[in-house]
């Protein structure tokens, strides 16, 4: 696993790639790579298993479990998912490039999401409850 | 269409008095013209919000079964909607929450006890949202008849936010199929402003999160998350974001101002309540619609288009 630094990075230098397909690849690994911070700083090991085609999806899921605040980003990953289809199944489509360039949004979002989330992991779940003052308190 | 929807208990809360205030204004002007009537909840409180919920979830049951308890033991209401995505989704997760935990419905009893007023039961009211209220009760269709102004031209990228469909669960009436709004592809924005002449963009992250409830522990990742929502808005080719929850709302115009001083990114394009879109395509004024109240300037915008 990169550093979180690093793929975020990693996005914004794919966004531009004149080989979009390649880059949409990229962009889904890097996806993967986030989720597997989010399942390591857990202490789970990342699943090698898919959804739908996706190991990014099943990641997802796996990252869910016990922490429903984090279907907040289940959409993005589906999304991306979205995107790689349409860029992998039209590669020659005139729109390639403005496709890659809002698949490289949409990772940006997971990656935004996913790391804010970390930080404040010790303060508390991100959007709704803040387990730990939770805890404290019975 | 649901008549029953005609008229409803209306349930602002806490935002929709502050930062929200446009969309206060926007909606019950809507409504007015819709010939739609909204009686105002008597002496409600807070739905128990994030603070309330980081605390004590079952406190924040409470307090939002209490707003249902008035509209329907003391108002004699059906129907309760709630504009803000927060007190609808909290409306919603009290309303599951009592009909599936016994732990939760004790203490709601013996709090309401307390406070001296009817428990609520589970089941004895329908929460409703702003777009569920002129969906149903109005539709495309009756938009489309009562167009005054058509949005024609203007590109809107709907934003939903992430509380509007999410945790599924508290959800049961959607996802059922024809006519009913989706968890994961939610439209009814989009088909209410596609009614309204509106041309709508696909726009990937109209689920997604906008830092709202980070704004004050972590600015700098609400403002990278809402610099994120903007751009792909443009990126996606729209001139307008258009909205539903005050949250989203206040946090997208206020994280674009902050985008610029501390990144020095600007982005362009306007933020509006979609109750806004709404009311000016049916030929409300800009000033009644609270245009003028938003944090971004939109006024010129307006006037540009011609919308108002």
């Amino acid at each position: 696993m990169r550093p979180l630094a690093e793929i975020e990075t990693g996005i914004a230098a794919l966004a531009e790639s004149a080989d979009p397909v390649a880059a949409v690849g990229g962009l889904v690994a890097l996806g993967e790579e986030v989720l597997e911070h989010w399942l390591a700083a857990r202490g789970a090991v990342p699943t090698d298993a898919e959804r739908e085609g996706f190991r990014l999806l099943a990641l997802h899921r796996q990252g869910a479990k016990g922490d429903p605040s984090f279907n907040a980003c289940r959409e993005t990953c589906r999304e991306l998912a979205y995107h790689y289809n349409l860029i992998a199944l039209q590669p020659d489509h005139p729109d390639s490039g403005r496709r890659l360039a809002m698949a490289s949004m949409v990772a940006n979002h997971l990656f935004l999401f996913v790391s804010g989330k970390m930080q404040v992991a010790k303060l508390g779940e991100f959007c709704c409850s803040s387990r730990p003052l939770h805890a404290a308190a019975h | 269409m649901k008549d029953k929807y005609q008229k409803v208990a209306y349930y602002p809360g806490c935002a929709l008095e502050g930062t929200g205030h446009a969309y206060n204004r926007s909606t019950k002007a809507v409504g007015r013209e819709l010939g739609l009537d909204l009686v105002e909840v008597k002496n409600w409180n807070c739905c128990g919000a994030m603070e309330v919920k980081n605390i004590d979830p079952k406190l924040q049951t409470y307090l939002s079964s209490r707003v249902m308890s008035i509209a329907v033991n003391e108002m004699g209401f059906d129907t309760v909607m709630a504009p803000c995505n927060g007190c609808y989704h909290n409306l919603k997760k009290a309303e599951y929450d009592l009909a599936t935990d016994e732990d939760s419905a004790a203490v709601v009893d013996r709090l309401s006890t307390k406070a001296g007023h009817a428990t609520y039961q589970a089941g004895d009211i329908e929460t409703i949202h702003a777009l569920d209220w002129i969906m149903h009760s109005i539709g495309e269709d009756g938009i489309r008849d009562r167009l005054k102004n058509s949005l024609q031209g203007v590109k809107v990228a709907n934003y939903y936010g992430c509380m509007y469909t999410r945790p599924r669960h508290i959800f049961p009436e959607k996802d059922q199929g024809n006519g009913s709004e989706s968890t994961s592809e939610p439209h009814f924005m989009d088909d209410l402003l596609a009614a309204a002449g509106a041309e709508i963009v696909d726009y990937p992250l109209k689920t997604a999160c906008c830092g709202g409830a980070h704004t004050l522990s972590d600015c700098d990742t609400s403002t990278k998350l809402v610099i994120n929502l903007l751009r792909a808005a443009e990126a996606a080719g729209a001139d307008v974001i258009a909205t539903e929850c005050p949250t989203c709302h206040s946090g997208l115009e206020m994280h674009q101002i902050r985008a610029e001083k501390r990144y020095d990114i600007k982005t362009s394009v306007k933020i509006l309540y979609f109750t806004q879109l709404l009311g000016l395509a049916l030929g409300l004024k800009p000033k009644k619609l609270g245009i003028h109240e938003n944090i971004s300037d939109a006024m010129e915008f307006v006037k540009e288009r011609r919308l108002g």
